[in-house]
């Protein structure tokens, strides 16, 4: 039994890899997840928002008020080792990269193509096995449109990559209007592997306050099906690594999402509900599902039902939508 | 400007009342009495002794004695002048402290209310002796590597001085009550009003709250020391602020001068860090020790 795989370019243990999250924000929390099984890890994300408010707010405090007044030129020392976090991250990074002997992803989080792409030549340099950008962008101008939103995601991830040399997957959100076509065009920029889905944080309203209010709902497997049929749609129609995300709560999601194409399936909530010690859990009911259903390796499996099985996938799909609107009944569940 | 006294006001008033007590007859035995023994706490108190000045004036009016001349001059300064000295940190702990422990040591009635931004502010962020462990400032890029120096202790330890601790942002009932009592205390007063500075390095437009997490977290205790309430056998140290609540590193890592150590200077900002927060619940210790006691373990009064 091999539970071997590969996911962009990297050689894994197993298909389990844990996504960027606080449980790989620091080197003591990437260790336990490589104690207790995890394959490989992504580290938590650096973010454009966080570089930038880091760089404005020292420069507004400390800059503000300068040439005031004649007796004060500035108000502050000059801080020539001053650096605004990036280091801090690196420094997990690298230590992170030198101390485990799973491959650590890093994650660099952005919707621009301006000023922060450049910090991923510093992931490199700290050991990223590779690279995941996470271009989590909710387009709210209605004066642009889906052409200039895809063409921003695919600016930026070629830019990343004339950047570095290592390998570097995207993560997705799942609205674009083709995915396909998106996918495809991610990869001639250069995407080495995709990751579908994210997940969008909306605002909920609290009718006892009427305030909008932050939540973050941790993934549930109802949330599966949404990755599950894309990865089946995508699986060997683009020519780069398929990660899954997103309601991966025991081996069950694991299996089914190998079934459909996916070369690595990406856990948090389950973990953050259960411990980290959940991975092997997840890793022991995947081997015992493949022994007890007679394959040898999920090389075996992998996109045993991906889309590439079926004749007409538009007319299936339409098919199957028809079929579940019509063939309803109340009260009762269609098979 | 008086050598003695660093005032102006309070001098003029000195003389006022010394040439009043010479030229009893000429004024009138009675009404120079009044006008030297009236209190002059009260608005009422102020308005009957405005009406005596007046009379004085009278009675001087048109006296070719050159001392009748000098009161009739000065008449106006028997009724009692609110006298306050306002000046920041850095010269108060710093380049004028002798100036300063000089008036609060002297027993005029003066007030002195310190803007304490722990840092030389006009000219440009200089770290004073106000300056707090690990801030950074000009002169201490690296942090400053000894603590602030605690100018209230030192005023109580004369046990003639009122002295009080405020912030407006954290209390602001407490910051008025000082001030009255500052006011009405005979002796000189003395009050550090924590400020917020551009030199700290944060949204001054939220000074109100940082001023409150200050306080929270024990950093800027709140008290009064009024030596008055010995003379009613009490204790006359009184803390107006709880114990601390919040962590220090929650107040201090709003501000770039705190903050920004942490990015140059990880392992000193660290350090520091801990340093003050010892030291901060170590002070606030000796604070309640103070508000504990029994009102006769202080300077008699």
């Amino acid at each position: 039994m091999t539970l071997a795989t590969r996911y962009l370019g990297l050689q894994l243990a197993h298909p389990i890899v844990v996504s960027a999250s606080p449980l790989t924000s620091t080197l003591d929390g990437m260790r336990r997840l490589e104690d207790a099984g995890a394959a490989a890890v992504v580290m938590s994300s650096l973010y454009e928002e966080q570089i930038r408010a880091e760089d404005t707010a020292y420069a507004l405090y400390t800059e503000h008020g300068s040439d005031s007044q004649a007796e004060a030129g500035s108000y502050f020392p000059e801080l020539p080792d001053y650096d605004s976090g990036v280091s801090g991250h690196l420094e997990t990074l690298r230590h992170a990269s030198e101390a485990l002997d799973i491959p650590v992803i890093a994650s660099l989080n952005g919707t621009t193509s301006e000023g922060w792409i450049g910090h991923a030549r510093g992931l490199e340099q700290a050991g990223a096995a590779a690279i995941e950008l996470n271009i989590y962008s909710v387009p709210v101008d209605p004066a642009i449109n889906g052409a200039e939103v895809e063409r921003r995601t695919i600016e930026i991830v070629r830019q990343v990559k004339t950047t570095v040399r290592i390998p570097v997957s995207v993560k997705l959100v799942p609205y674009f209007s083709s995915i396909p076509h998106v996918a495809a065009e991610l990869v001639r920029a250069g995407a080495d592997g995709l990751v579908l889905f994210n997940r969008l944080y909306a605002p909920d309203i609290d009718l006892a306050t009427l305030r909008v209010t932050r939540s973050l709902p941790l993934s549930t497997a109802a949330e599966l099906p949404l990755s599950l049929v894309w990865i089946a749609l995508l699986s060997r129609r683009v020519k780069c690594s398929l990660g899954a995300s997103r309601g991966v709560e025991t081996h069950v999601e694991v299996v089914k999402y190998l079934l459909v194409g996916a070369d690595v399936v990406m856990t948090t909530s389950a973990l953050l509900r259960n411990g980290v010690q959940h991975v092997a859990t997840m890793r022991e009911g995947l081997e015992q599902w493949l022994g007890e259903n007679g394959y040898d390796s999920v090389d075996t499996i992998r996109g045993l039902k991906d889309a590439t099985h079926v004749e007409d996938v538009d007319a299936l799909i339409r098919a199957q939508y028809v079929a579940a609107l019509t063939e309803y009944l109340p009260g009762k569940l269609v098979q | 400007m008086c050598e003695e006294c660093s005032s102006w006001s309070r001098c003029s008033s000195s003389q006022a009342r010394a040439l009043a007590q010479k030229l009893a007859a000429h004024v009138g035995e009675d009404l120079a009495t009044a006008i030297l023994q009236a209190p002059q706490v009260t608005e009422s108190d102020f308005r009957v002794q405005r009406q005596r000045v007046d009379a004085v004036k009278a009675r001087l009016a048109g006296s070719t004695d050159p001392d009748a001349a000098n009161l009739l001059a000065l008449a106006d300064f028997l009724v009692r002048r609110s006298v306050w000295i306002v000046g920041g940190d850095g010269w108060a702990y710093d380049i004028d402290y002798g100036g300063l422990d000089h008036v609060i040591a002297s027993a005029k009635d003066v007030n002195i209310l310190v803007l304490d931004t722990e840092v030389y502010s006009n000219t440009g962020g200089q770290a004073s002796k106000a300056t707090p462990l690990g801030a950074s400032a000009k002169f201490a890029a690296a942090g400053k590597t000894t603590p602030r120096k605690d100018l209230a202790l030192m005023a109580i330890a004369y046990g003639s001085v009122y002295v009080a601790q405020i912030a407006m942002g954290a209390n602001n009932e407490q910051a008025l009550v000082a001030m009255r009592e500052a006011e009405a205390y005979s002796g000189p007063s003395l009050i550090l009003a924590y400020s917020q500075c551009i030199a700290h390095g944060t949204d001054m437009r939220h000074g109100m709250k940082q001023a409150a997490r200050a306080v929270a977290s024990g950093y800027w205790p709140l008290f009064r020391f009024d030596p008055t309430m010995r003379t009613r056998g009490m204790n006359p140290f009184r803390l107006d602020s709880p114990r601390p609540r919040i962590p220090l590193e929650e107040y201090r890592y709003n501000e770039v001068r705190f903050k920004a150590l942490t990015q140059t200077h990880p392992d000193a900002a660290k350090r520091m860090l801990e340093q003050s927060q010892r030291g901060i619940l170590e002070r606030y210790q000796v604070y309640e020790d103070l508000a504990s006691r029994d009102g006769s373990r202080f300077h008699p009064a």
